[in-house]
């Protein structure tokens, strides 16, 4: 992976430049590379038990074995995974004093997103009075969780406390040797989030909203495992409409979700990481499994996703439905701008009886982006009454963009019901001028008619992310016009 | 001072020739009245003076409020006063009216350097602007113009007026489509926003709007000129002789 290297190498240039000096942090680092050792290193510093070790070993074995996979219609250059550094110790990062020393153009976008200005610093990495406010909120919401009976802690603290639910559940919705990525991060993985919501208890709160600070120090290979227990419910938000940056190019996580009987999960993400410059070039490649597992009767999973970031997005949130009556839902909005390149959609696998899904995608493509909506309906031979409505509409703004739409549908059961509709679109001149009669400027005219087109999914996001997900919508369009 | 000064105007489209020669005062507190026939160049000139692209000025020039229009955009010309009422709305899907309104409005302020309207100032606004209009809130939580009807679509834009207070409306046949009720609702609207800072240019087929909002002149445009100006007479006259007499060839 040489362009990570290269990236590594700049960091610490500049780091050098800035501060004088650069911290010898090696010893906290595993070596250059991926084999067997680097796997045995990562365990050990997270002094994990056997059983963790024996899995992440064998998903590396298998690794070894597979092949990227090719059939996304993305392409850059190939990557060296024996170019590339799999563990480092969470870093100091080196605190700014004020909101004065951050670049500028970063403090625009905060301000455009209306983020407040206390967590823009904790954003931007300027410390922070420890006396602050959240600190008790967090508190206060922490005591909440433990009062119902939540869990919500980062993986390896979850190995620690409660290793026999991990044990149980971690890779019974991604095995270890599901797709190439997916095994990487079994081998690898050393962040990530772990929820558990007892039977019957409806979570108080939307997880991780006021959390996702905090949980900004995410790493390459993230871990994220929620199990809904019998009759409960949560609503999980992940990512953070600030845009991120990452000295790693490569980030394959894995998100498993899984629901027992009349549980409900709501997965929302915004993910907005770094892009890359004009040419496509520094940006994160971000090559996600995420599967949720509908194991219970009535239980229900929903997927909500506004993808805006990323040189290259690869990603199918999934339902396996596997619980009669059971229900999955995949709302997504895909944005491109310059050279990103977007393979996202789902799949939804009806396995039980009377099972239903809906999925309504939204893809908007600009400047020279390519935007692909790729999904899967699959009807089992034994689930009866299967039900499906799929909506994808893709917009296009300029004539050097392009989009795509794949659905696969594989039915084995004569009575299922599936319903397909897609559309494409351009943002018309006619549309423009009305606007801009009205007073309204170009930039904010697209993002006005951006916004409209995606409504249907941005309704499905909780409030607060929803306010901000819109102006985000209309900030990665900036520059699509004129 | 003159709101609106267009002079030897001439106005292309593709390299085809529209308006060949137009000269159109209008005073502040005034209503000019244009009729014609299909074709002629009514809603050119209404694009003319929004600024569209594509409608280029090839001679002439037009001042409003003193100012040459050709410094200014689009969105520029709209948050200096000028606001058209168009034929044919366009549909803006999945924003609804009342976000689309707040938008605008919100957008012609900063442009003015005015504060903006919170959400609650901005609804009371509304709802006072909608209510005469016979505007239901229902109407104002639908998508802009989606599935509106002929006579809402109308009545849309009337709303859009009466909320932004424009110092030069130009209605381009804002009459078509109404029933006899919407057309006295809609006339009503227009007649209240009437005032001696305010100037309007309304595009009509139709004497019959004309008895609603009196205007102080009518213009007969006919391939693309100015071909005859009257009173509000004038206006009769053509209901009975039609534009035969106005033929752009015998002119
Ligand atoms: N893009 C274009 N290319 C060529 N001709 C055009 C173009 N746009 C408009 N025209 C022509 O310009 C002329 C004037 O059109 P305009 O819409 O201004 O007429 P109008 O007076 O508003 O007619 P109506 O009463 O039917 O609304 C018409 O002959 C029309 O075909
Ligand atoms: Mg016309």
């Amino acid at each position: 992976m040489a362009a990570v290297r290269e990236t590594v190498k700049t960091v610490g240039e500049v780091e050098k430049y800035k501060y004088g000096f650069t911290t010898d942090i090696e010893s906290d680092k595993a070596p250059l590379g991926l084999t067997e050792e680097t796997v045995r290193f990562i365990s050990a510093k997270k002094s994990e038990p056997g059983w963790l070790l024996e899995w992440r070993l064998a998903a590396f074995r298998r690794w070894l074995t597979m092949e990227e996979p090719k059939w996304a219609k993305v392409s850059y250059p190939p990557i060296d995974f024996q170019d590339a550094y799999y563990y480092a110790a969470p870093k100091q990062s080196v605190k700014l004093n004020s909101l004065d020393e951050v670049d500028p153009k970063l403090l625009e976008t905060y301000k455009k997103l209306g983020i407040p200005l206390t967590e823009q610093k904790m954003l931007a990495g300027v410390a922070v009075d420890a006396v602050f406010d959240s600190v008790s909120v967090v508190t206060t919401f922490k005591e909440k969780l433990r009062e119902v009976g939540v869990i919500f802690c980062p993986m390896s603290e979850a190995v620690r406390d409660h290793p026999e639910l991990v044990q149980k559940y971690l890779g019974s919705v991604v095995p270890t040797s599901d797709n190439f990525y997916a095994t990487l991060n079994s081998a690898v993985f050393s962040e990530g989030s772990f929820v558990y919501i007892p039977e019957g208890v409806r979570c108080p709160m939307e997880l991780s909203t006021y959390f996702r600070i905090n949980e900004k120090q995410t790493g390459q290979f993230e871990r994220t495992l929620i199990i809904a227990e019998k009759g409960s419910y949560v609503s999980y938000l992940e990512g953070c409409t600030a845009p991120q940056r990452d000295e790693n190019q490569l980030h394959a996580a894995v998100v498993e979700l899984v629901t027992l009987d009349d549980a409900e999960i709501k997965y929302s993400t915004v993910q907005n990481w770094y892009p890359g410059d004009e040419d496509g070039k520094g940006g994160i490649y971000n090559f996600v499994t995420k599967r949720g597992d509908c194991r219970g009767a009535n239980s229900k999973i929903s997927w909500t996703q506004v993808e805006t970031g990323s040189a290259i997005t690869w990603k199918y949130p999934s339902c396996i439905l596997r619980g009669d009556n059971s229900r999955g839902e995949f709302y997504s909005i895909a944005i491109s701008n310059g050279r990103q390149q977007v393979d996202s959609g789902t799949k939804m696998i009806h396995l039980g009886r009377n099972t239903s899904s809906r999925i309504v995608s939204k893809g908007i493509s600009a400047g020279r982006s390519s935007n692909t909506y790729r999904g899967l309906v699959s009807v089992h031979r034994k689930a009866e009454n299967v039900r499906n409505f799929t909506q994808c509409d893709s917009l296009l703004i300029g004539d050097r963009c392009s989009a795509h739409t794949v659905p696969y549908i594989e039915t084995k059961n004569p009575s299922a019901v599936l319903e397909h509709e897609a559309t494409t679109s351009k943002i018309s001149d006619d549309q423009m001028f009305y606007c801009r009669q009205r007073g309204i400027g170009e930039e904010e005219a697209v993002a006005l008619i951006v916004n409209g087109f995606c409504r249907d999914v941005l309704q499905q996001l909780p409030m607060e992310f929803a306010v901000e997900a819109q102006k985000l919508v209309g900030i990665s369009l900036e520059g699509s016009v004129g | 001072m003159d709101m609106l000064e267009i002079k030897n105007l001439h106005v292309s489209v593709d390299g085809k020739e529209i308006l060949k020669g137009i000269d159109l005062d209008i005073r502040a507190g005034e209503v000019h009245a244009i009729m014609g026939p299909n074709g002629s160049g009514k809603s050119t000139l209404s694009y003319v003076l929004s600024g569209r692209e594509g409608y280029e000025v090839t001679e002439g020039s037009i001042r409003f409020r003193g100012r040459d229009l050709a410094e200014l955009n689009v969105d520029e010309r709209a948050a200096a006063g000028i606001f058209l009422a168009f034929q044919y709305p366009i549909e803006i899907p999945g924003v609804t009216t009342m976000t689309f309104l707040k938008t605008a409005l919100n957008a012609q302020r900063k442009a003015r350097g005015e504060a903006e309207l919170d959400a609650v100032r901005f609804l009371k606004l509304v709802r006072e602007k909608a209510k005469p209009l016979n505007v239901p809130d229902e109407m104002l939580k639908r998508a802009l113009n989606v599935g509106f009807s002929g006579g809402e679509k109308k009545r849309a834009e009337i709303l859009q007026m009466a909320l932004l207070e424009p110092a030069l409306a130009v209605l381009d046949e804002t009459d078509s489509g109404l029933d006899i009720d919407a057309l006295k609702t809609v006339a009503a609207g227009v007649n209240a926003l009437r005032n001696p800072e305010r100037a309007m240019l309304v595009i009509t087929h139709y004497q019959r709007l004309l008895d609603y909002i009196v205007p102080d002149a009518v213009h007969v445009l006919s391939g693309g000129r100015i071909v005859k100006t009257g009173g509000k007479e004038l206006a009769h006259e053509l209901e009975k002789t039609g534009y035969a007499a106005y033929d752009a060839d015998a002119a």
